[in-house]
């Protein structure tokens, strides 16, 4: 499986899929814009239990979720290990001859928290969606043309690069390559990717050339717009319907 | 006959201690689908990038439907009447749909968003490829790579065609598939193949790249 494949459930349109991805690109900024500023752990908790949810409506496949999750968990087990006996607080108990704060201990739990909800609500609502659809909603927001370009790009062609990079892996394994800490193993790597830049820019150079024998001036041309008068430009009554939700929801929580 | 592409005592080096094309003349008329040989790195690709601008000679004139052609902006009006065919499909498909992709040509060359999603629709239906044109260009199969490439080309309605080893890397029923649709143009074509089958079907002449000079068989 590649990493460009989304986790879309392939049974029948979730209510996910049914928003407009640029309600979902709005949601989920909203949504992380506001776990990160709150610091309240009930608060957090109920966060993590709206992005569960909105899981659930995605219809996200547990076990690859749950991987793709492991490695974010990965990342942040040190900093979530170190905290409660590096934050100076009311000593709770004694591990190793370290103090472990309660200060120290609730900063770790609303990192988890924070951390956890922000990554499944992003999963949810914008991890499950084609890269393409994404780089459209975000072009469609206002995002610069160039950046999103360079998205699209990037997803376009990681693949051929990684499919270059694993070729070449396999030819040095073929002639019994195995990594070890030797110089000459450091200088062998050190000339596979710089093999892999000169060929991604050699490569970069006949897209171009490519590109130019088809007309391409410099200016990209969409084939959808908003101009279409199709479905592709206005949002339906499910994302106004959101819309109108979160903003409740946002209100309650402020006066609360 | 039409004269499509001349060049004019062409010579071209990356290296200026070994020179790829020394002094090439070459001609191609409408009607005509000239094979071109010529060992690994005799610069067959070189010349066909040459027809199409994307090199500039360093001595001798290209001259493409009717006029010499010099500048990058010459070039432009060039590329759409002599559709050049990558070796490579994933150099060429770079957008993110089918039909974005094949839109890509006609758009530059001005069409408006309705004629080219018309003209997408009919250059996948003449190839027999409507099935893809929602598909993404980077799950495609390498033949289906080929086929939407040349797909992408065609749309720009060119009346030539450069072909830079079509049938590279196919399976049998691809490569037969590409070959009865390209039996079935009626553009020029200069195909750079070592496929026999490719010339003894397609080709009306044969010519050869030999040290840098061009002979015919």
């Amino acid at each position: 499986m590649s990493i460009l494949d989304t986790a879309t459930p392939r049974t029948a349109r979730s209510l996910m899929a049914r928003l407009d991805p640029r309600t979902r690109v709005i949601l989920a900024l909203l949504f992380a814009l506001a776990t990160v500023a709150i610091d309240e752990i009930t608060a957090l908790a109920a966060a993590l239990g709206v992005a569960l949810t909105l899981a659930v409506l995605a219809r996200l496949p547990l076990g690859a979720t749950m991987r793709r999750m492991l490695g974010l968990e990965g990342f942040m087990l040190a900093v979530l290990v170190l905290l409660p006996v590096t934050v100076p607080g009311r000593p709770v108990a004694e591990l190793f001859g370290l103090v472990v704060s309660a200060e120290g201990l609730a900063r770790a739990v609303a990192i988890a928290l924070k951390a956890n909800a922000v990554a499944v609500a992003l999963l949810a609502l914008v991890g499950s969606m084609e890269i393409v659809a994404l780089g459209r909603a975000l072009a469609r927001l206002g995002a610069p043309e160039r950046l999103v370009h360079l998205l699209l790009f990037t997803v376009r062609y990681i693949e051929v690069l990684e499919r270059e990079y694993r070729r070449l892996r396999l030819a040095m394994r073929a002639r019994a390559f195995r990594p070890t800490t030797s110089l000459h193993c450091w200088r062998s790597l050190g000339y596979l990717f710089g093999m892999l830049m000169v060929r991604s820019l050699e490569r970069a150079e006949r897209i171009d050339a490519a590109m130019r024998c088809r007309g391409f001036t410099g200016r990209f041309h969409a084939l959808d717009g908003d101009d279409d008068g199709g479905r592709g430009g206005a949002p339906g009554a499910l994302d106004w319907g959101v819309g109108a939700a979160t903003v409740t929801v946002v209100a309650l929580a402020g006066l609360i | 006959m039409t004269e499509l592409i001349r060049l004019e005592a062409v010579s071209f080096a990356y290296d200026a201690a070994r020179p790829v094309l020394r002094g090439v003349d070459f001609t191609l008329a409408a009607g005509q689908r000239l094979a071109l040989n010529g060992t690994n790195g005799a610069g067959k690709t070189t010349l066909l990038h040459l027809m199409v601008g994307l090199v500039a000679p360093s001595a001798g004139r290209v001259i493409a439907f009717g006029r010499e052609r010099r500048s990058e902006a010459d070039f432009v009006e060039v590329r759409g009447r002599a559709g050049l065919l990558f070796q490579d499909a994933d150099d060429q498909l770079f957008c993110p749909t089918v039909a974005e992709d094949v839109a890509f040509g006609p758009l530059n060359q001005g069409k408006s968003r309705a004629e080219a999603r018309a003209i997408v629709h009919d250059t996948l239906a003449s190839l027999g490829l409507e099935k893809l044109e929602n598909r993404v260009t980077h799950k495609l199969s390498g033949g289906e790579r080929r086929l939407v490439s040349l797909a992408a080309v065609l749309a720009m309605r060119p009346e030539a065609l450069l072909l830079d080893e079509p049938t590279n890397a196919l399976d049998q029923p691809t490569r037969s598939r590409l070959l009865d649709i390209l039996a079935g143009l009626d553009q020029a074509m200069v195909i750079v193949s070592h496929d026999r089958e490719v010339l003894e079907r397609l080709a009306t002449a044969e010519i050869r790249l030999e040290d840098g000079r061009l002979a015919r068989d």
